[in-house]
């Protein structure tokens, strides 16, 4: 099976393309955040490389949030559309998730974060358990104070990874010595290790209905639904 | 297989709030024009919200390109081309149809036309009559109003635009005023068409010797007279308020309009944008075209006037004849314009 697999949820972008979960070829950047112009170059570039054209595709792999909107809608997009457009299947992958795979250990729980601005973060907590990640905590956007009570209880020591600047500080204060940190190249998305956690996942069934993983409503979504608590949100878009 | 080849170019159009795909034959021929309109999302915040657009867009964008092939009756084989709006537009709109048009035309390996906003709206024009150049454009919408003078077919140079509001956005404002949601144009038209000019607001600009408009004086006229009524406790008639207020609109756009044919013979005057389906608009332009024997007057219908894909491809497969081409790096640009005239080609 041909893979395609992107993440260009943050500021890095990394795609690769394998046969099965054998890499073929993969990029990626951390130099600029223009998706917008990078992505579909990148793709055509591997693909290429990977002497391979676009329809011998059999699945696109893509973490779909959450992350800086722009970003997860660029890959969503192209996803959904290279699925869409060749007939071929799409696996959606968490892209917290996806930067908890660069953690292949057993013996801690890994807390990936992504800077939702103003102490806030997009994160969620795994383990893994005989060779499968677990989810421990579901992904959510959530302040730093509200997230420390939900993760002290714990027993094994807890890795951060990713956007950790900000918050380690605070963490540590909590956490003590059950904080462990890690080796900054492991808060970059690999597309590779995407790629495969996603061959074993199954194909969404309706890839016209994937929407990238926003975990927030816009403010002013938020701010409507709070006026109109009961409005079905559905069907706001027709056809004419 | 048809013994006269086709030219069968897919389009986008995703700069505002509408998510658009189309399928058109030979550049005039309507194959399929699907439009996922998202003005329902949009009242509930009494505009456009940039960021549920662009979330939107994401929604409907698969399941348009899925409904136009399928309307049309054509595979991805059949196609000669892909064409996409990138600019004038919201940047997290206009990204969602320019990286979904990337995607099909890497998929398929067909050639990628990049087609501007405006030249979709004047080409809209296309889809009904042969265009014929020289050729003026009067575009008029809810980000835009425009005199756009076209030498040839692919040859756009602004001869006048607005500088300040434009003229959809005075609608809209003026449409808050009298409790009329967005999108106000066609309510606000169908009010005047009851009232009578009674207030004489400003017409701005209208003598200046110069093709360019303003609307905000007018917009502040307007917000002044219903203010000052309130404060007195005085009950104005909205039919009139309206009126007076298109009927300066109309003024405005019309004298600019009829300065510039006398400036720029052209054997064309094409009414496109979204405001271009006004009633008022439509009705005066016709009265002022009579007196220019060699110039034609061509109304987009209304069912064209708003955003839609068809009028991308209409103007995407002149512009890929023409050797327009974007390769996978394109980008949305959102302060996307035409060019100057130039001083010597008056
Ligand atoms: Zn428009």
């Amino acid at each position: 099976m041909k893979i395609l697999a992107i993440d260009t949820s943050n500021k890095p972008l990394s795609v690769a393309v394998m046969d099965n979960d054998q890499l073929l070829a993969q990029t990626t950047l951390t130099t600029h955040r223009k998706h917008a112009e990078f992505l579909m170059p990148v793709i055509e570039d591997l693909v290429k490389k990977a002497d391979l054209t676009p329809t011998d595709l059999d699945r696109v792999v893509v973490a779909d949030g959450p992350g800086s909107y722009t970003g997860i809608r660029m890959a969503v997009t192209a996803a959904k559309t290279i699925a869409n457009t060749l007939g071929i299947e799409l696996v959606t992958v968490s892209s917290l998730l996806n930067l908890a795979l660069n953690v292949q250990r057993a013996d801690v729980l890994i807390n990936p974060i992504f800077d939702g601005r103003n102490q806030n973060m997009f994160t969620g907590l795994y383990r893994w358990n005989h060779g499968t990640i677990e989810t421990v905590i579901e992904d959510q956007h959530i302040s730093l104070g509200k997230w420390l009570p939900a993760i002290s209880d714990y027993e094994q020591p807890i890795l951060i990874i990713g956007d950790t600047a900000s918050f380690e500080d605070d963490m540590r204060n909590v956490l003590h010595s059950r904080l462990l940190t890690a080796n900054p190249l492991m808060g970059i998305p690999s597309a590779a290790l995407l790629g495969q956690y996603g061959l074993a996942k199954s194909p969404v069934e309706d890839v016209d209905a994937v929407v990238p993983r926003y975990l927030r409503l816009t403010k002013a979504e938020a701010d409507w639904k709070k006026l109109h608590p009961n409005e079905d949100t559905h069907n706001y878009v027709e056809k004419v | 297989m048809n013994l006269v080849a086709r030219d069968l170019v897919l389009s986008f159009e995703t700069s505002c709030d509408e998510t658009s795909v189309a399928v058109i034959e030979n550049g005039n021929k309507i194959l399929s024009n699907i439009v996922a309109t998202q003005i329902k999302s949009h009242q509930r915040f009494g505009g456009v919200v940039p960021e549920v657009a662009s979330r939107h867009h994401i929604e409907q964008i698969t399941g348009c390109i899925e409904d136009a092939l399928r309307d049309a009756d054509v595979t991805y084989d059949d196609l000669t081309s892909v064409a996409v709006t990138y600019g004038p537009g919201l940047v997290g709109a206009l990204l969602i149809g320019v990286t979904a048009a990337k995607a099909v035309a890497w998929a398929h390996n067909l050639p990628l036309v990049p087609v501007n906003h405006l030249a979709g709206h004047i080409y809209a024009a296309r889809l009904v009559e042969p265009i014929e150049f020289p050729a003026m454009a009067l575009v008029v919408s809810g980000g835009h109003t425009e005199l756009v003078y076209m030498p040839e077919e692919d040859k756009f140079e602004i001869i006048g635009e607005t500088r300040d509001d434009a003229a959809g956005e005075a609608y809209d404002k003026i449409g808050r005023v009298l409790g009329i949601n967005y999108p106000a144009g066609k309510p606000v038209d169908e009010l005047a068409h009851q009232g009578k000019d009674t207030f004489k607001f400003p017409r701005a600009m209208d003598s200046d010797d110069n093709f360019d408009f303003s609307f905000s004086g007018l917009k502040s006229a307007f917000i002044n007279t219903v203010h000052h009524a309130d404060q007195i406790h005085e009950e104005l008639s909205r039919e009139d308020l309206a009126a007076s207020f298109q009927q300066a609109v109309v003024d405005v756009l019309a004298d600019k309009t009829q300065r510039a044919l006398k400036e720029f013979p052209v054997k064309q005057l094409i009414l496109a944008g979204g405001v271009a389906a006004n009633k008022g608009l439509r009705e005066r332009l016709t009265k002022e075209i009579a007196s220019f024997k060699d110039t034609k007057l061509e109304l987009v219908p209304l069912s064209l006037c708003g955003d839609n894909a068809a009028m991308i491809g209409a103007a995407g497969e002149m512009l890929y004849r023409h050797g327009a081409r974007a390769d996978a790096t394109l980008n949305a640009d959102p302060g996307l314009e035409f060019e100057w005239l130039a001083d010597e080609a008056k």
